[in-house]
């Protein structure tokens, strides 16, 4: 084990040494970047654009009575209004790609123009195309909408129940058996996962502690708000530019809903102001495609930022009960959890993955998960970072605070003693391969913060708190095509949308292994029509699956310059060598660039290529440790410090793994203590700005020391792990037991807002 | 023989088991004589000869997708697993 303190701490636990990966080099897209010269979706102008908007629902639940739009439709300057009597009947359609391929179509078809009835506050229910934005907004209070207001249902304890309002009168439950239920239910879908005798387990217990938790709705908070520009031709060809995490999904999505042939459809991922999973399906796409189609001219919308959290996706509100059993030396014998997620208006939560984490940092003898995805008049919910995971985690990892305070067993130890590693069990999958969870709780342990007493403060409620967090990570398909130019210099088209900086973490594999400096790869995001297929920028998968494709179309231009060599050499192209960027044989060498000038006079332009679906992926672990002051008076949360550490596998570019992990404890403070959706009875939402969605700022925050652990992901030639996801698992659970520990109060709701803490604090004194 | 380990909620289509061995080349040979012994099954795992969207196979702990024509080793584990998304 080598400890690197140059820049942040990063442990190692492997003894390979690169000559690219691991180092700090200048990103491809930085001077575009902070320049302004980047472009994003809003920056597309076309001849003869005309400008979007959509008409939204100011219920939460309600039939369509009828739709008049002539007054709008007669308006100077407006082109044309659609409802979802434009969008093609689906019919009994299943999604193929994407994130959820095997659901309905119809649903995501009527989640984008409400058919018959509208399911939440702000749901799409007719669009327009006008000269300009302004005349676009006026057509929207033309069109007579008639609605009859139905009982909405918000939260899934209340829409489990018998007798709730039924938002999809032709839903039945697929049950955990494989059988489905006779009644329309809001219980969509219901999930089972056992291993080992939970019965006997918690019969050998000596403890047994048994909690509730709950959740308020969190939206990603992605700054730039989605933006799509269509263009649809008279002879069928459809192109499209947005702001989205995977082009082809979109694509795809265009597909199925439109009903169009995907030949013809031609999609351009402009640069992205974030997404965090919420941008990994389309709102605008389609609407601005029917748009163009009926005026014959290039159509543009944008969201604001009420449209975004009133109609997007964002993760789920929710329940979850987790009961765990241990014996008095602080060994687990058993877990049982609950978990019921709000799908939004239409099924499709990520109550599943959430089942499936809800365990795993440990290897117990037995465990039972169910799950439930349950419809409620919200907007339908979507993937956030590592989705499902940070619900779960947070009530496993303060159950497990609990079972520590009550045993007065250490919690790092008892993590320890009770780690998941290589060759336990996975809940519904098969054994872990290797992994990190011990190694980053031992980093914890050894980390500055965790070695430095918490400072008191007198009059001050202060306290630390620890948890670990999983995530999976997603392999998914990826393509590469790199052309080698005359000079030596490689031009790199990828298909993955660059969110975390991933141009250069895909382009620094590609220079590792062909043996070049990452500063003569120009990495391109590509479009639809010129790169191979390539899902979503999602599950912490583009360094790792986008990166292998890299490493395998760098092979293949290998392969292609020794074989010109051979040619020019007189040998066979087996007998040529390659070390260390330089191509040898018989006593003759060249390097890459040398190699490059010489095809070029034979015609030779090598073009090495890669579409690769990987099959291991290697999960992701994190510990985080927090430091916090509770003010009595307000109710209010500071974290004083913060240490994250992550197993990265193996960190290709050390700032982008950084700031992921800062990125993720960010965003995890602020699903901890101040981000919500709040709603009155009448299913309005009431916070639709980032006024009153608090999101934290850079003075909420502290500096947030990383120490990256490498454990390296077997699965991969580098050992990457992904590493963007994983980060905003643990922030909820330890801020909830640094406020226990400050105050000796358990919190069972996200987010731990002042006045609950306020009211909590109250009600303890 | 390969060893199949059944999804906590398809148990009820195999009597109970947790595992099942079977014989077979590819995992669409395993899928077939598992849904012939088990018709239950059949429903549960398939759709139009395909496994059904949203299930994905993990063959001796890669995660293949529905790529039912992996080839196998004789000890082959594989489990039968909810394809998951990501953030």
């Amino acid at each position: 084990m080598a400890i690197d303190t140059r820049v942040a701490p990063k442990i190692k636990h492997h003894d390979e040494e690169y000559k690219v990966i691991g180092t700090r080099p200048i990103r491809h897209d930085g001077l575009e970047k902070v320049t302004g010269e980047a472009r994003y979706g809003s920056d597309i102008n076309l001849p003869g654009q005309l400008h979007g908007k959509v008409l939204r629902s100011p219920h939460a639940h309600a039939r369509i009575v009828s739709i008049d739009a002539s007054r709008a439709e007669a308006l100077d300057g407006v082109s044309a209004v659609i409802t979802s009597a434009d969008l093609p009947d689906p019919g009994d359609k299943l999604t193929t790609g994407g994130e959820a391929p095997g659901l309905p179509v119809k649903f995501k078809s009527a989640n984008m123009l409400a058919r018959g009835k509208v399911h939440y506050h702000g749901h799409a229910v007719a669009a327009v195309a006008a000269a300009n934005p302004h005349i676009a907004a006026e057509a929207l209070k033309l069109i007579d909408v008639e609605y009859e207001v139905l009982d909405p249902v918000l939260e899934v304890w209340d829409a489990m129940k018998p007798d709730a309002p039924v938002i999809i009168e032709d839903l039945y439950t697929a049950k955990a058996d494989g059988t489905t239920g006779e009644e329309p239910s809001n219980v969509a879908a219901e999930m089972l996962y056992e291993v080992g005798d939970v019965d006997a387990g918690f019969a050998e217990a000596d403890l047994v502690v048994d909690r509730e938790f709950t959740f308020g709705v969190v939206h990603q908070g992605y700054i730039e708000t989605h933006n799509a520009t269509a263009n649809w031709l008279k002879d069928g060809h459809l192109h499209v530019w947005c702001s989205s995490q995977g082009a082809f999904t979109i694509r795809q999505e265009l597909a199925d809903l439109l009903n169009h042939p995907i030949t013809k459809i031609h999609v351009v991922p402009m640069e992205i102001g974030g997404g965090f999973g919420g941008k990994t399906t389309a709102y605008l796409e389609p609407l601005a495609a029917l748009l163009s189609q009926q005026t014959g001219h290039p159509v543009k919308m944008a969201m604001d930022r009420a449209d975004v959290l009133k109609a997007t996706g964002p993760t789920p509100g929710g329940y979850v009960r987790v009961k765990m059993g241990v014996t008095n030396d602080g060994m687990i014998t058993a877990g049982y959890a609950n978990l019921a997620f709000d799908a939004g208006g239409y099924p499709g939560s990520v109550v599943g993955a959430g089942c499936r984490c809800v365990f795993a940092p440990y290897n117990m003898p037995s465990a039972k998960v169910e799950g439930f995805d349950v419809v409620v008049n919200k907007p339908k919910t979507h993937a956030y970072r590592a989705p499902g995971a940070t619900h779960a985690e947070f009530a496993s990892e303060t159950v497990v605070d609990e079972i520590c305070r009550t045993l007065d067993i250490d919690p790092v130890e008892f993590r320890l003693k009770n780690s998941a590693k290589e060759g336990d069990w996975q809940l519904a999958q098969p054994p872990y391969p290797r992994i990190g969870h011990i190694e980053c709780m031992e980093a914890a342990r050894d980390s500055a913060q965790w070695q430095t007493p918490l400072e008191t403060a007198p009059g001050k409620k202060r306290g630390r708190g620890i948890a670990s967090g999983f995530w999976f990570n997603i392999g998914f398909t990826s393509s590469v095509i790199a052309k080698l130019n005359s000079d030596g210099s490689v031009t790199l088209l990828e298909g993955s949308t660059d969110i975390g900086g991933t141009r250069t973490s895909v382009a620094m594999q590609f220079a590792e292994t062909l043996g070049i400096p990452v500063e003569d790869v120009d990495p391109i995001v590509a479009d639809t029509d010129s790169v191979g297929q390539t899902d979503v920028t999602g599950g912490s998968r583009v360094t790792f699956a986008t990166g292998l494709a890299a490493h395998n179309a760098a092979n293949d231009m290998k392969d292609q310059i020794a074989e010109g060599l051979a040619d020019l050499w007189d040998v066979a192209a087996d007998a040529i060598t390659h070390a260390d960027g330089t191509f040898s044989a018989n006593g003759k060498s060249a390097s890459v660039r040398e190699a490059a000038e010489l095809l070029e006079e034979e015609g030779v332009f090598p073009i090495g290529k890669n579409t690769v679906t990987p099959t291991r992926e290697g999960g992701a672990f994190a510990v985080h440790i927090a430091d916090v002051e509770v003010d009595e008076e307000t109710g209010k949360v500071e974290i004083l410090r913060y240490t994250a550490v992550q197993d990265a596998g193996v960190a290709i570019y050390p700032p982008y793994v950084e700031g992921q992990m800062q990125g993720g404890v960010v965003q995890g403070v602020g699903w901890a203590l101040n981000e919500e959706y709040v709603y009155d009875d009448d299913g309005h939402l009431l916070n639709a700005s980032l006024l009153d969605y608090r999101m934290p700022t850079a003075l909420d925050v502290p500096n947030i020391e990383t120490i990256i652990v490498e454990v390296p992901n077997p699965g991969h030639p580098y050992g990457v792990r992904g590493v963007g996801e994983v980060p905003i698992v643990p922030p909820p659970a330890a801020v909830a037991n640094a406020i226990h520990d400050a105050t000796g109060l358990r919190m069972s709701h996200l987010p731990m807002s002042p006045p609950r803490v306020q009211a909590a604090l109250a009600a303890q004194a | 023989m390969a060893t199949v380990h059944i999804p906590t909620p398809m148990r009820v289509a195999t009597d109970g088991a947790a595992t099942v061995q079977i014989e077979g080349a590819t995992a669409r040979e395993i899928v077939d004589r598992l849904t012939e012994q088990f018709p239950d099954l059949g429903g549960r795992l398939v759709e139009d000869g395909q496994l059904r969207p949203g299930l994905a196979i993990f063959v001796d702990g890669a995660n293949v997708g529905r790529r039912l024509r992996t080839r196998l080793q004789p000890d082959s584990e594989l489990f039968f697993v909810e394809a998951l998304g990501g953030g």
